[in-house]
């Protein structure tokens, strides 16, 4: 028998152009490896839910499903539970947000949010603008799109305004629509920066000045260090600011309840889509994340997971100061999940990843975080899941490997590989 | 029967393996629903698993370092273990692709010419000197690739001298020694072998079509990505020759059970021996598990002979 000619797909030709790009990744298999327990995993974004306090968890699900079983099992409002929609005006006080519950829309994890805005907001083609560097999950949904990604430099306070200025001239200039000014201002993914309270008026004025709706990602708002959450920029605009939350990092990111703040029209559009994509969020989910709020001290929760993660990016600061070669640089974070580092001049940290595995440590290069191969300088280093003596332990790995990456320059006057970087270049989000 | 299929690891190809393993275990399943079939990861576990719950067999679908070297083959020998596959020594061999080469060499085949050097020969002696020396004996093109290991990872065709360098960091990303060989131009083929009562017989080579110069790891795990022939498109005669090539080289190499080996074959018709390997990948994509469903063979029923073979062979 013959099987000529197999491509051991029968679909391949029946692909969307966009599926050309969803293709097997080299770096994706090492970070495979990075989940054994041998390898110190700096690598993914899994917040710390051993944390939470799994009893009162236990008795809170319990407790929702004696009462109100028939109701948490049902579909539901396509916009969300109205009772959990009114707590989440609680939430959002904290960072100086105050709407009506008709303004919210819960979704499934805020990544479903940014999903309905690009939907509602994007044609292929359409630019979005985006730091460099920005949540991949955000380039994945803006790629899903066909929208134009365009950076935009920042700074160690984040975004920088005279960037944002110039590259809003040089794409109008260019004949092209820009849709969207996607931003993290607070404890940023991945760079680990903070925007100031003036950066994020400069920002604002900017994109109101523009006419461009400023989508505004704030999951990390509430797990700063030091002081008052920062104020969302949300805050001071109803009308040109869509702002993304999440409860992922502040209770359970398995619940996959995430919310948008919107104004009238968008949020009328953002339900239709909703209700198009997935009909309703869980209701179990949010009537879980509603009996939780409801009923436990959240607030002293997120206390918790800030002592959690403040000692762990201590940790990591501390390491890095005593190990890490002369010329590596790295974020300082004051809340949130990551520091982004820059390796000495020449280093490449995707060329570099497969000897880190193999060494037993594991980062995110940073070519993952943009749309246009920038980033091989660069690396995420993920404080959030690893206790702070694996941290450590983690560092020094590193560090040796940059070590032997500088002598690998040395010797052979690159440390660039030759082979082009395909592919998913992040980890999975089951993956630590 | 109770049957152990190991995968998994700690190498680069660990995903790989991983699937390998989940296929190999439910084809055993399918074809033989009264054994015990489980799967194991390769960690520190497992040495407890083999002591607390000792299989007839184990059947290692570890792909890299640890899997293929020998290394867990000489654990697996010394508790006496059966196995399906190649002995610890054997392995070792066949894994080192220099060391491959060199033994077909010797026994008269050809492989292309070529040159493996550790990290400190070109710190010590100055890698432009040495780069020089390797493409003035070699010529261009040149592959590169670690000495050690699969999947392409580390390995690129390079055209230019320029291009020399960054091929070599690449490669030595994943390993400690590289080898620079003469790239060979004409059909890319993969020839499995597997022994059935005393018979050792070569599956029809699968000929490799990849979209680009290098059948790379996007290439060989994206489904619908590379086009394959099987029978690959040669005469009968080169065909036979380069099945006489892989037939050859497990006997040489005293490999067991089964193997795969990768081949170019040139214009002339020449089969050019490139790396034979002792767990061939048995995923959805992979080469072994084509041919033998081109020769209506069942990967199931394959695999649980090999196992009765390897428990009546150590009783």
């Amino acid at each position: 028998m013959t099987t000529g000619g197999s491509r051991l797909d029968p679909w391949v030709d029946s692909y969307a152009s966009r599926a050309n790009a969803m293709r097997a990744s080299e770096i994706r298999a090492l970070f495979a490896v990075a989940s054994r327990p041998e390898v110190v995993s700096l690598a993914g974004g899994m917040p710390y839910v051993q944390a939470l306090p799994i009893d009162m968890l236990t008795a809170t699900a319990e407790r929702l499903l004696v009462e109100r079983g028939a109701t948490a099992l049902q579909y539901g409002s396509g916009q969300g539970d109205v009772t959990l929609r009114e707590q989440i005006l609680e939430v959002i006080g904290e960072v100086g947000v105050v709407a009506h519950p008709d303004d919210i829309v819960v979704t499934t994890g805020s990544q479903m949010a940014l999903d309905l805005v690009t939907r509602v907001f994007c044609d292929p083609g359409d630019v979005v603008l985006v730091e460099a560097p920005s949540y991949v999950g955000a380039l994945g949904v803006f790629r899903a799109y066909e929208c134009e990604i365009v950076h935009v430099a920042m700074d160690d306070e984040g975004l920088v305004p005279a960037a944002l200025s110039e590259a809003i001239t040089t794409v109008r200039a260019a004949g092209k629509r820009i849709k969207l000014i996607y931003t993290i201002p607070s404890f940023h993914n991945p760079a680990g920066v903070t925007q100031g309270p003036a950066r994020r008026s400069e920002i604002l004025a900017i994109a109101q000045s523009a006419g461009i709706a400023l989508l505004e990602d704030d999951p990390y708002g509430l797990l700063g260090f030091e002081g008052e959450p920062p104020r969302a920029i949300r805050a001071d605009d109803a009308d040109g600011v869509i702002y993304l939350g999440s409860f992922s990092k502040t209770i359970a990111a398995g619940l996959r309840v995430g919310w948008a703040v919107a104004p009238h029209g968008v949020r009328e559009k953002l339900v239709l889509a909703a209700e198009a994509a997935v009909l309703c969020p869980s209701n179990y989910a949010q009537l879980t994340v509603s009996e939780y709020l409801a009923t436990q001290p959240w607030r002293e929760q997120i206390k918790t997971f800030q002592e959690v993660y403040r000692e762990r990016r201590d940790a990591l600061l501390e390491s890095l100061q005593a190990l890490m070669p002369d010329g590596t640089t790295w974020t300082i974070p004051a809340g949130g999940f990551y520091s982004w580092l820059t390796l000495p001049e020449g280093l490449d940290a995707t060329a570099m990843l497969p000897r880190a595995v193999a060494n037993l440590v594991a980062y995110v290069p940073g070519t993952g975080f943009y749309a246009d191969g920038d980033g091989r300088q660069n690396l995420r280093l993920s404080y959030c899941y690893p206790e702070p003596d694996r941290i450590r332990e983690g560092v020094r790995r590193l560090a040796a490997v940059i070590e032997t990456e500088l002598e690998l320059v040395h010797t052979f006057g690159t440390a660039h590989g030759l082979a082009p970087v395909t592919g998913t270049s992040v980890p999975a989000p089951d993956l630590l | 029967m109770h049957v152990l299929v190991l995968s998994g690891g700690l190498s680069a190809e660990r995903d790989v393996s991983l699937r390998s393993g989940r296929r190999v275990a439910e084809a055993l399943r399918t074809d033989q629903p009264g054994w015990e079939v489980a799967e194991h990861d390769v960690d520190g576990l497992l040495l407890d698993r083999l002591r607390q719950h000792r299989p007839d067999c184990i059947v290692p679908l570890l792909h890299g370092a640890a899997g293929e070297d020998g290394a867990l083959r000489d654990v697996l020998e010394s508790l006496g273990i059966p196995f399906v596959g190649s002995g610890a020594a054997a392995s070792r061999l066949a894994f080192d692709k220099p060391v491959a080469k060199e033994l077909a060499v010797q026994a008269g085949l050809s492989t292309p010419p070529c040159v493996a050097m550790p990290q400190s020969t070109f710190r010590e002696l100055g890698a432009p000197a040495v780069l020089d020396a390797v493409v003035e004996q070699l010529g261009l093109p040149l592959v590169v690739k670690p000495t050690r290991g699969g999947s392409s990872l580390g390995t690129a065709i390079v055209h230019t001298a320029e291009e020399l360098p960054a091929a070599m960091v690449g490669a030595f990303a994943y390993g400690d020694v590289v080898l620079m060989e003469r790239y060979v131009s004409g059909t890319e083929v993969a020839i499995g072998v597997f022994e059935r009562d005393d018979d050792l017989l070569a599956l029809s080579g699968v000929e490799i079509v990849p979209p680009g110069e290098l059948y790379d790891y996007a290439a060989r795990y994206t489904a619908g990505t590379t086009e394959f022939f099987c029978p690959a498109r040669l005469s009968d005669e080169t065909a036979e020759r380069a099945q006489a090539v892989a037939l050859n080289v497990h006997l040489l190499l005293g490999l067991r059970d089964w193997s795969r080996t990768d081949l170019i074959v040139d214009a002339e018709g020449v089969p050019w021996f490139l790396e034979v390997n002792v767990a061939p990948g048995m995923t959805e994509t992979s080469l072994f598990p084509q041919a033998l469903g081109a020769a209506e063979e069942s990967l199931g029923a394959l695999t649980a002979e090999l196992v009765t073979a390897a428990v009546s062979r150590s009783s």
